[in-house]
């Protein structure tokens, strides 16, 4: 089976900065893959690049056949690719609906918009009951739910999720993880940046480790959990 | 009482004007990071258009779709030709390209209109006066204050109900999170400014029927007053805009009527000690937009 994605000796730089240093990287269509390491790493700064955020200095990027290495980043979510950021970054000012509202900006199709509305609502019904409460009045959890939410209008096939856990009490983790599983059972794609090394790698396939900007080790998600390179990456070694 | 009444009526004419400036300045300031401070030159544009309509004997409602229009285009040109290519700069680059335009533009009206300034015709209904509850109101002034309320209820209801609007909402607050949504940057950037455009446009016009005449200058000071608007509103802040050029006309207006005469030559210091007495205490202004920090394009 073919790629969905596929990162060619990518790298990325910011000014002085070499945040990514010439990384491959190969998903296959309905895998769900964790990109591990340290703080600094450059995970998101990878996942940055494939849409867009950040500049891709060398390397190529090629998203289901189609080299869109120099795409804008308005450009992707029509074609089934898009992210949920770190930091969730929802719009604060701007409703729950709306905020939605939003994710699926691109999408022409009526039905479709309302089809994809239907099934964020199932996913997070909650959402559903605070549709008209701003965004930035929400609870930490609840706006991770509206930023996964939102990923998920434009029916992506593609979804980047960078560190969905983060500052999450367990049981809203746990809730999120059950999502990703859900999500998988649905054919989307996903590449998963985590802190939560032992749960990302539970509910991965394959996973890659990168540290200082390389890919240090990868392999199949149970293999990578006994292994000592990914303790190693941890540790800051290189 | 009476006179208290009169005047108040007269602020709030005057405070719509400077609250439709104002509201074009945050616009494009929530998007870009940009004070346009040639979007005086817009109203200029559209005080000329209403001049050689009014010589040329166009009905005036036409005249004043055309003054409208012409500045609402000549928004969307000054985007497109000179703030385009230095978008993503710092604002100080960004700040002293607006000064060359409006320079350029003041430079071209002198040139090849007229450094003087010229009169306008005005339908005769505008310099008449009504008598609503025991107050005498100018025409000229309650077409200010209506067209500044439908304009309000019109850039509301865009702003929260219009996918466009919301969108622009969403990019003032976080530019790179907008376009990952499939938001085009040049199409809110755009609109922006042809919102901008609109709202000069439509304060040009009020603001000539108030004096029947253009110059090349005209759209600098009721600008500087906008500019200094939006700041005591809370810069960047939509609702701030609105409510700092009222506030400014309220203050500028009482002064000047209820100052005692020997000190009417102190009247703009006063003003102005007053706006930064308000901005001692609340130096975001009244009603700050709430992610000033958010980063710009
Ligand atoms: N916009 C930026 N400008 C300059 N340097 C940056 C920028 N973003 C990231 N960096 C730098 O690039 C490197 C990689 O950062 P990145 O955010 O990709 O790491 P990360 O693996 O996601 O870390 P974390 O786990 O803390 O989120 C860091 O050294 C960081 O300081
Ligand atoms: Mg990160």
């Amino acid at each position: 089976m073919t790629s969905l994605i596929e990162l060619k000796s990518v790298s990325v730089s910011y000014d002085a900065v070499n945040a990514v240093r010439g990384i491959d990287l190969s998903i296959k269509d309905g895998e769900i893959v964790a990109l591990l390491g340290a703080n600094g790493a450059g995970k998101s700064s990878t996942l940055n690049a494939i849409v867009g955020l950040a500049p891709v200095s060398a390397g190529k990027i090629i998203f289901d056949g189609t080299d869109i290495t120099d795409f804008s980043s308005e450009t992707l979510a029509p074609l089934g690719l898009t992210l949920s950021p770190e930091g969730r970054r929802v719009f604060a000012t701007l409703s729950v609906e709306d905020n939605l509202m939003l994710g699926a900006y691109s999408v022409k199709d009526k039905a479709q918009i309302k089809a994809a509305y239907e099934r964020v609502y199932e996913l997070f019904p909650i959402l559903f009951e605070r549709k008209q409460q701003y965004g930035g009045t929400l609870s930490g959890g609840q706006q991770q739910m509206l930023a996964l939410g939102r990923a998920l209008m434009c029916s992506p096939r593609l979804l980047l999720l960078d560190e969905p856990s983060l500052g999450l009490a367990p049981i809203i983790v746990e809730q999120i993880f059950e999502l990703i599983a859900l999500l998988r059972q649905q054919g989307v794609t996903i590449i998963l940046v985590e802190q939560n090394v032992s749960m990302a790698l539970n509910i991965a396939d394959r996973g890659y480790v990168m540290a200082s900007g390389k890919i240090v080790a990868h392999g199949d998600a149970a293999s990578l959990s006994d292994s000592t390179t990914l303790e190693n990456a941890y540790l800051g070694a290189e | 009482m009476d006179l208290f009444l009169q005047q108040s009526a007269n602020a709030v004419a005057l405070g719509g004007i400077y609250a439709l400036l104002a509201l074009g300045l945050a616009v494009v300031f929530s998007i870009m990071g940009l004070i346009n401070f040639a979007h005086g030159e817009l109203m200029t544009i559209s005080g000329y258009v209403l001049m050689y309509c009014g010589i040329a004997a166009v009905p005036f409602p036409l005249a004043v779709i055309l003054a409208i229009g012409a500045a609402i285009l000549a928004a969307i040109a000054m985007e497109r030709i000179a703030f385009r290519p230095v978008r993503g700069s710092s604002g100080a680059t960004l700040l002293v390209t607006s000064f060359a335009i409006a320079m350029i533009l003041q430079m071209l009206f002198q040139n090849l209109i007229s450094a003087r300034s010229q009169p306008v015709l005005l339908p005769a209904i505008l310099s008449e006066s009504v008598t609503i509850f025991g107050l005498i109101i100018g025409v000229n002034k309650i077409a200010a204050i209506i067209s500044t309320i439908v304009m309000l209820i019109f850039l509301d209801w865009f702003m929260t109900k219009q996918k466009t609007g919301i969108a622009m909402r969403a990019a003032a607050e976080d530019f790179s999170i907008a376009r990952l949504m499939g938001i085009h940057a040049n199409t809110v950037i755009a609109g922006a400014f042809a919102l901008s455009g609109l709202l000069a446009g439509v304060a040009a016009v009020l603001w000539v029927s108030q004096r029947a005449s253009v110059d090349p200058l005209m759209g600098f000071t009721p600008v500087l007053k906008a500019f200094i608007a939006a700041i005591l509103g809370g810069l960047g802040s939509l609702k701030g805009a609105v409510a700092g050029g009222f506030l400014l006309a309220f203050i500028e207006v009482y002064l000047s009527a209820f100052l005692p005469h020997g000190m009417q030559e102190f009247r703009e210091p006063i003003g102005l000690a007053i706006v930064v007495l308000v901005l001692l205490f609340r130096p975001n202004g009244l009603l700050p937009a709430k992610t000033l920090a958010a980063e710009k394009v």
